[in-house]
C-alpha cells in the first residue's frame, strides 16, 4: 500500500511510567478503510498504545500522525473531533443519563456536526449499534453486551474516521460475539478504518486485514494474520503470557 | 412551632441557591470551593457599593453583579483552580481556604469591618410581610428569595436535563476521559461551571446581604451552611440541595425559637446526625460520593 492510503500511523512510541516502560520504541500504520487487529499477553502495552492514539496519555517519546498531520499537542478532545474514535475494554457508560444522552453528548461535542444534526447522528449510531430500543433507558441498567454496544454507539456518534476497539468482544458469548463480528464488518465495509485489540481470536480473525502481536511494550511481529499466529516468538510470547496468568 | 417551620422552610431557599453552586462545581470539577461563602460576600459588597455610592436602584446592581462574577469564577478556573486540581485532592482545598482569607481581608480592606446591608435600599420588602391565619407572619421577603431559589434550581434543572452544555457538564462529572474521548473539552466545560456556580454565589450573597447584616468575615459560616445543606440532601443531586437547605433551615429555626443562642447548634446537630446516619450505610451513597468527589479524579 502506498503512503496516500495510510491514514494514521506512529512511529517510534514510548510510553513510561517511572521505571516501568509500557510501550518501547513502538511503530505502526494502518491503511485507510483496513482493519488492524492487534494480539498479545496481557500487560504488553496494547491499552496504553490505544491511550497514546486517542490522546489520554501523553508519550514520553515517538509521534503519531493522522492523515499526514502529527497530532503532538493535541488533546483527546481535538483527536475526536480529528476522527480518532474509541471504545473502552471496561465499558465507561455516562451514568445517570439515558443511552440517548450518552450518544447525543458525543455527537453534539465530538462530531463538529450543528446540534439538528447531532441529534439524527446520535440516533443512527445507536441504531447501527442495535441499542435503538434502549433509547431511552437509563445506561446503567444495561447489561455488558448493551453497554459494550454503548461504547460503540457513543465512538460512532463522533464521526470517526479511525476506531479503536478495545477488546470489545470480552466477556460475550459465543452468539453476541456473533452479532458483533457482523457489525464491525458491516462498519469496515462503511469505510471505517479500524484498530481492533482482542484476545478472541476467532472474531478478530473474521474481520482484520493484518495483524500486530505486541510483547512487553514492542511490536514483536506483524504482517498476514495467518503468518503472525504461527510466528514462532509470538507463539512464544502468547504461551509465557497465558502461564503468568494461569 | 408552626412558624418556625415555615421560617426555616423559607430560609431553606436562601441556603438551597447557595449550596446550588458549591454542590454544582463539586460534582463537575471534583473539588470543594472553600471561599464559596466568601465569593458570595464578595458580591453582596459589590451590590451594595453600586447601591450605596452609585446609587444604583438594587436590581441594576444584581444584575450588574452577575455577570462580573461569573467573569470572575470563568478566570479562576482558568488561572487558578484548573493548575491546583492536578496537584491531588488537598491542593485545590488549601488554595479556596487562601482564596477566601485574601477576599476576607481584602473586603476588610477596602470597606473596614463595619457590618452593611441591603436592608436600608430596598424599603418596605425588609419588613413587609404577609398575615395568615394563627398569628403567623411571613415575610415577603424571605418569599420571593424562595420563589427565586425554585426558579434558580429548575433552570438548573433544564440546563443540564437539555442543553449540549449541561449533557457535557453531566459526562464530565461521571468520567472526565471518557468524556474528553467523546470530543467534550472537559477544560471549558469546568470553567463554565464555575462561572455559573459563581452567578449562583452572587445571587446568594444579594439575598443574603438583604436579609440580614453581613462583614467581611461573614463568608465562612454562610460556606458551612452550604456544605451542610449539601450533606444533608444528597451530593449530585439538585433537588436535594433544596431539600437539605430547608431540613438546615427548620432545625435553624425550631433552634432558634427555644433559644437564639441555639441556632446554629440546632443545624450543625441536624447535619452530624445525617452525616453518621449516612455513614452507618443506611444511605450511604451520598456520603461515598462525596468521598469519592474529593478523591477521584486526578489523584
Amino acid at each position: 500500500m502506498g503512503h496516500m492510503g495510510i491514514i494514521l500511523s506512529g512511529h517510534g512510541l514510548n510510553k513510561r511510567f517511572g521505571a516501568f516502560q509500557a510501550v518501547r520504541d513502538a511503530s505502526f500504520t494502518l491503511a485507510e478503510g483496513e482493519a488492524l487487529g492487534i494480539v498479545g499477553p496481557n500487560g504488553a502495552g496494547k491499552t496504553t498504545l490505544f491511550s497514546l492514539i486517542a490522546g489520554s496519555l501523553t508519550p514520553t517519546s515517538g509521534t503519531i500522525v493522522l492523515e499526514g498531520k502529527s497530532v503532538a499537542g493535541a488533546d483527546a478532545a481535538s483527536r475526536c473531533l480529528a476522527g480518532i474514535g474509541r471504545t473502552h475494554q471496561v465499558p465507561r457508560p455516562f451514568l445517570g443519563m439515558t443511552v440517548f444522552e450518552n450518544t447525543l453528548v458525543a455527537a453534539q461535542h465530538g462530531s463538529g456536526l450543528p446540534e439538528g444534526e447531532a441529534e439524527d447522528l446520535a440516533a443512527e449510531a445507536l441504531s447501527r449499534s442495535g441499542l435503538l430500543a434502549s433509547a431511552n433507558r437509563p445506561a446503567g441498567v444495561l447489561g455488558l453486551l448493551d453497554r459494550k454496544r454503548l461504547e460503540l454507539a457513543r465512538a460512532l456518534a463522533t464521526r470517526p474516521r479511525v476506531l479503536l476497539l478495545d477488546e470489545i468482544g470480552g466477556g460475550l458469548t459465543e452468539a453476541e460475539l456473533v452479532t458483533l463480528v457482523a457489525l464491525i464488518s458491516d462498519l469496515k465495509a462503511s469505510g471505517l478504518s479500524i484498530i481492533w485489540i482482542e484476545h478472541i481470536l476467532h472474531a478478530l480473525l473474521k474481520v482484520i486485514d493484518r495483524l500486530v502481536c505486541m510483547s512487553a511494550g514492542e511490536v514483536i511481529a506483524e504482517g498476514d494474520p495467518q503468518t503472525v499466529m504461527r510466528d514462532p516468538t509470538v507463539m512464544a510470547a502468547y504461551l509465557g503470557g497465558m502461564k503468568e496468568h494461569a | 412551632m408552626l412558624d418556625a417551620i415555615i421560617q426555616g422552610v423559607l430560609l431553606g431557599g436562601y441556603y438551597a441557591i447557595l449550596a446550588a453552586g458549591l454542590s454544582l462545581m463539586l460534582g463537575v470539577t471534583r473539588f470543594l470551593n472553600l471561599a464559596h461563602g466568601d465569593l458570595a460576600v464578595l458580591a453582596a459588597y459589590l451590590i451594595i457599593y453600586l447601591v450605596a455610592t452609585w446609587h444604583m436602584p438594587i436590581l441594576w446592581a444584581i444584575v450588574l453583579t452577575l455577570p462580573v462574577m461569573g467573569l470572575l469564577g470563568w478566570a479562576l478556573q482558568a488561572f487558578l483552580f484548573a493548575r491546583t486540581m492536578k496537584g491531588g485532592f488537598l491542593l485545590p482545598l488549601l488554595t479556596t481556604f487562601g482564596l477566601g482569607a485574601v477576599i476576607q481581608n481584602g473586603i476588610y480592606g477596602v470597606f473596614s469591618s463595619d457590618v452593611k446591608s441591603l436592608g436600608n435600599f430596598i424599603g418596605n420588602l425588609a419588613w413587609a410581610s404577609w398575615k395568615l391565619p394563627g398569628h403567623i407572619s411571613v415575610g415577603k421577603l424571605p418569599v420571593y428569595i424562595f420563589v427565586a431559589s425554585v426558579v434558580v434550581l429548575v433552570s438548573l434543572q433544564l440546563l443540564l436535563s437539555f442543553t449540549k452544555l449541561g449533557r457535557a457538564m453531566r459526562a464530565t462529572t461521571v468520567d472526565e476521559e471518557a468524556a474528553e474521548l467523546s470530543g467534550i473539552d472537559a477544560r471549558r466545560i469546568q470553567r463554565a461551571t464555575v462561572a455559573i456556580a459563581m452567578v449562583l454565589a452572587g445571587l446568594a450573597g444579594a439575598a443574603l446581604a438583604m436579609r440580614s447584616l453581613i462583614n467581611p468575615y461573614t463568608g465562612p459560616t454562610q460556606l458551612i451552611f452550604a456544605f451542610e445543606a449539601v450533606v444533608i440532601g444528597g451530593i449530585g443531586s439538585l433537588w436535594g440541595t433544596l431539600a437539605g437547605g430547608i431540613v438546615l433551615g427548620i432545625a435553624q429555626s425550631l433552634g432558634a425559637k427555644i433559644s437564639p443562642q441555639l441556632f446554629q447548634l440546632f443545624g450543625h446537630v441536624v447535619f452530624l446526625a445525617v452525616l453518621w446516619w449516612r455513614m452507618k450505610g443506611a444511605g450511604s451513597l451520598g456520603i461515598v460520593n462525596l468521598l469519592r468527589s474529593l478523591k477521584g479524579g486526578r489523584a
